[in-house]
């Protein structure tokens, strides 16, 4: 198992939301749970059993930071294998959810 | 129809309850996670795999929990065991109208070995108690991973286990008996094989589980809305009912036979076709011997 | 040890229990009390027959001796792995063992479970695991299952060297102590242990308790505090 920290800066904070989960820690899965944060910018943490493929999360969380734009986020990520793919549509969801969620 | 196996434990629990109602305890924001997996390099998940807290089903109060067949097989585990032991002693303490519990689960977490074990065991007590105070229990079992292990055997310490046709409650899974006695004992390729010794057909037709739905989220609800008044207090009688009623199946395969003419022997007619069956087609056939004494002679 | 020397050192001649094949069964008179005996031997695989017989033994003593204590003697290597057993729903077999023990406690009789041998797995949990209390004696062998490394995948040598560290993930009867699932190992005067255990009257599942107490499961009791304060 691996663990790894990222950190981005800039973006706007979301409507205040409360914790929020997407995602299974199965085989090829991860959950996703996103919090507020009263930091700016956006710090994700990242648990997964698949060693090694630290550029590939910078790559894919860093665009995802990107697309959203979204500031004040704690995110910690529990991944059991998931692809690129897989990571992204999490993330998208836990996204969508909080912007759909009344605190 | 919403299948209930396709869905996670979540969904599973969203759609069972009236909408809204839920109200997680120990949530996953405050991580009550296991303390060993990391220790394994194995990824924690934040409810360490089950979802417990209280609910309204049709209006009436009920206590929840919900086991997640994706993560670890559903496996119980240290804190995923004392987060049952809590709900159900909690129910004792709160009075809900049930304790109904989604279960998906291979089990004790072998990766946990004994405290998973001894987790399943207070899991067992914890239950007993609610079931013998009165309160409703009540076991949902349609994930694709079935009911097996010592889960196994705690559902059906329940008053009422639903399963769906598609699911599967029993003890060791076919691997495990194939690798201990060979295929000849137990093909586990054998898929109809499989289904016909353990699956929801069969243990309907045998009173093994008390109600039969689709794989359906919205017949799981029906049946679970059903099951708040179907206690069945374990009194001496009824246990001696119990004994005599395995016994007396037991003798029917004395000669290790097959589902089919297991089920041929209990009155099913036509036992061939029930494998083409869907649930509404099937549950007329439960032999009426085994109706009677599966609701007490009701 | 061999059930029969476990019998005679607690009830020296003053028992009639005897073995018919792997069920144990029979009542014993220990110091003026008479308890009825169930049990299995030979590290019986628990099928649907066998959980069935057990089952009978002690609802029979439900019904014919109110309040007479239980002696659960454990020694098997867990659940019978035969396609007929599942058919025949060995899994509601060993539910209602257990909750024929259980029915028992709350009818008043002192259940005691002891693990003589080898308790594995579902054969354990509706044997020992659903007494009052379990004990063990000292060279008893208690697991979940045999090969644990080859099921979850991991490597052998980091199971054995976490096994020093944390008692959850290795087999042995001192793990089991101390993580609460067995009261206390007795030691070679049996009689000591029988008396004990038969003093004790408190029929709660204090295991987590004991877990934490004893450092080996600190987590569980924990848990279930803050579910009940959630």
């Amino acid at each position: 198992m691996e663990t790894l920290h990222f950190a981005f800066d800039g973006g706007t904070a979301p409507a205040p939301f409360a914790p929020t989960l997407v995602g299974v820690v199965a085989s090829g899965n991860l959950e996703v749970l996103v919090e507020p944060s009263p930091d700016t910018g956006c710090r994700i943490d990242v648990d997964t059993s698949a060693r090694g493929f630290g550029a590939v999360w910078e790559a894919v969380l860093r665009d995802f930071h990107e697309r959203h734009g979204i500031a004040g986020l704690s995110i910690a990520i529990h991944d059991m294998g998931a692809t690129p793919a897989v990571v992204s549509l999490r993330l998208d969801q836990v996204i969508a959810a909080i912007q759909g969620v009344t605190p | 129809m919403h299948s209930f196996a396709e869905m996670s434990a979540r969904e599973r629990l969203a759609a069972l309850v009236d909408a809204g109602s839920f109200h997680e305890w120990l949530p996953p924001s405050e991580r009550v996670t296991s303390p060993h997996l990391a220790q394994l390099g194995v990824p924690a998940a934040f409810d360490d795999g089950v979802a417990i807290g209280r609910a309204t089903l049709a209006g009436r109060a009920v206590f929840v929990a919900a086991q997640e067949g994706g993560f670890m097989g559903g496996g119980v585990g240290e804190v995923h065991g004392a987060k049952l032991v809590g709900l159900l002693r909690r129910a004792l303490r709160d009075r809900p109208d049930a304790v109904l519990v989604l279960a998906e689960s291979g089990g004790v977490r072998l990766h946990e070995a004994n405290a998973g074990l001894i987790a399943v065991s207070e899991v067992m007590r914890a239950l007993l108690d609610v079931r013998a105070a009165g309160i409703a229990t009540v076991m949902l079992i349609g994930g694709a991973n079935g009911c097996f292990g010592g889960m196994g055997i705690v559902a059906r310490c329940a008053d009422t286990v639903v399963m769906s046709d598609i699911a599967r409650h029993a003890m060791s899974g076919p691997e495990v008996i194939e690798s201990a006695h060979g295929a000849g004992e137990f093909d586990s390729r054998d898929r109809a094989l499989v289904w016909r010794t353990t699956g929801g057909k069969h243990r309907w037709l045998c009173g093994d589980c008390d109600v039969l739905v689709d794989d359906d989220a919205a017949a799981f609800r029906d049946a679970a809305i059903a099951a708040l008044d179907a206690q069945r207090p374990l009194t001496l009688e009824a246990l001696q009912q119990e004994s005599a009623l395995l016994q007396a199946r037991a003798d029917l395969d004395d000669d290790n036979a097959d589902a089919f003419v297991l089920w041929s022997r209990l009155g099913v007619p036509d036992a061939r076709a029930v494998p083409d069956l869907d649930a509404d087609a099937l549950r007329p056939l439960r032999p009426a011997a085994v109706a009677a004494l599966a609701r007490g002679g009701a | 040890m061999d059930w029969r020397t476990v019998v005679t050192r607690l009830f020296g001649a003053c028992h009639a229990i005897a073995a018919d094949g792997e069920f144990l069964g029979g009542m014993a008179v220990f110091e003026g009390t008479a308890l009825a005996v169930v049990g299995t031997t030979n590290h019986a695989a628990v099928g649907v027959d066998l959980a069935l017989r057990q089952a009978r033994a002690v609802l029979a003593t439900i019904a014919e001796h109110p309040g007479r204590p239980l002696l659960l003697l454990v020694d098997t290597q867990g659940q019978a792995l035969r396609r007929r057993d599942e058919l025949l729903g060995i899994h509601r077999a060993m539910a209602h063992l257990g909750c024929c023990l259980d029915l028992a406690r709350r009818r008043g009789h002192p259940v005691v479970g002891l693990v003589y041998d080898q308790a594995l797995s579902g054969g354990f949990i509706t044997s020992g695991l659903m007494a009052d209390v379990c004990h063990a004696l000292p060279e008893a062998e208690i697991r979940v299952m045999r090969v644990p490394a080859r099921v979850t995948k991991l490597p052998e040598d980091l199971l054995e060297s976490l096994s020093r560290t944390n008692p959850v993930f290795a087999p042995g009867v001192a793990n089991y102590v101390a993580m609460g699932g067995v009261r206390s190992l007795w030691g070679d005067d049996l009689a000591a242990g029988l008396r004990a255990a038969l003093a004790d009257r408190d029929t709660a599942d204090r295991r987590a308790e004991e877990g934490a107490r004893r450092g080996g499961r600190r987590a569980a009791a924990d848990v279930i505090r803050r579910v009940l304060e959630a």
